[in-house]
């Protein structure tokens, strides 16, 4: 069996984390500018399907089902012989198919995939929830309860 | 040896109901030659029918038994923990389904699930490869799906086939089922049908 080339896991999900959560269109827009598209031969067809998300409640922290959600995957070999894999929420299988000639590409070339997709996405991603934070805080009320007597 | 992920269906869902539909076929039917759907770019390490039997019924839920020629390959247990996400499990009674290359490879039937007297259909289904499924000693069928009665001769059968097939019938509703596979076709033997030697 090939050994896989070693890389840092935490960082490849860090990369796949900000590509999976980047807009579509940014994403398409980061992708273009890349330019060099490899050669690719799909492994697993871009697909849409469900996936039941968990989560835990109550002070046990019990798993239970949250609902069903619709993610995108696929799976690619590039030219080279890397192979990436590719999910996103969402039915965008184009935006997926993406992700994953994005991922072969990184374990090719870390560096130049992370410093001109990866850190612009997340920058991006950051500017937008700062955003949301700064619109939400301006909307914050202080109460003050004056102490009252009975009745 | 690379790791084997290429050979999955190519359009996922159309591939997946037409082999689902000739199985069935070649269930309903016994002894009939039903085409399945190969995928193109299979490896030399696992057959393209066991392959597309494969891909079509086992899925997260299906527990797997492989021969040991295809349970030593990593390759192909990768290609099967990628594309289907069956566990894959060492003793043949926890399968629901058993793939295997060669007949040489099989344990005896009865060493599989049987299913319980309620639940019969808790058994292991088996897909066999044969070196082909005509120019083997003729057998006769007999049984629920065929008209009076089938000939088969199908080559590369275990040594004691019809002692053990015999043995499985015996057990009905309990019991095993076969799938034969080769030349891109596949065979079924559901446990209600009879065999006997000759025309």
């Amino acid at each position: 069996m090939q050994m896989a080339p070693s890389y840092d896991p935490q960082r490849r999900k860090r990369v796949l984390d900000v590509l999976a959560s980047a807009p579509a269109k940014a994403l398409a827009e980061r992708w273009d500018a890349f330019g060099s598209c490899p050669d690719h031969t799909p492994i697993r067809r871009p697909e849409t399907g469900l996936v039941m998300v968990r989560g835990r409640a109550g002070g046990g922290g019990a798993p239970f089902n949250l609902g069903e959600a619709s993610v995108s995957r696929a799976s690619v070999r590039i030219a080279t012989g890397e192979v990436g894999h590719g999910y996103c929420l969402g039915r965008d299988t184009a935006k997926a198919e993406a992700i994953a000639v994005i991922d072969a590409l990184w374990q090719r070339e870390p560096e130049r995939v992370e410093s001109e997709i990866v850190d612009p996405l997340e920058a991006l991603a950051q500017a937008a929830d700062r955003k949301r934070r700064d619109q939400s805080a301006a909307t914050k009320v202080d109460f003050f309860t004056m102490v009252r007597g009975d009745n | 040896m690379d790791a084997m992920l290429e050979g999955g269906f190519a359009d996922a869902v159309m591939e997946a109901q037409t082999a689902f539909r000739a199985i069935l076929d070649a269930l309903a039917n016994p002894g009939t030659r039903q085409n399945l759907v190969l995928s193109p770019s299979t490896g030399a390490r696992i057959g393209a029918e066991l392959v597309s039997a494969l891909l079509t019924l086992s899925d997260h839920d299906t527990p797997v038994w492989l021969a040991p020629e295809l349970a030593s390959d990593s390759g192909v247990r990768e290609f099967i923990g990628f594309h289907t996400g069956a566990p894959l499990v060492g003793e043949p009674e926890r399968a629901v389904f058993a793939f295997a290359s060669r007949a040489g490879d099989l344990p005896p039937l009865a060493q599989f699930a049987l299913g319980t007297q309620d639940y019969p259909d808790r058994s292991t289904t088996i897909v066999l490869q044969v070196e082909a499924l005509e120019g083997g000693a003729p057998l006769t069928l007999r049984g629920p799906g065929i008209k009076d009665h089938r000939h088969i001769s199908p080559l590369g059968l275990p040594e004691d086939f019809l002692v053990q097939w015999s043995g499985n019938r015996a057990l009905f509703p309990r019991g095993v089922d076969l799938l034969f596979v080769a030349g891109g076709q596949v065979m079924g033997l559901p446990r209600a049908t009879r065999i006997e030697e000759g025309h």
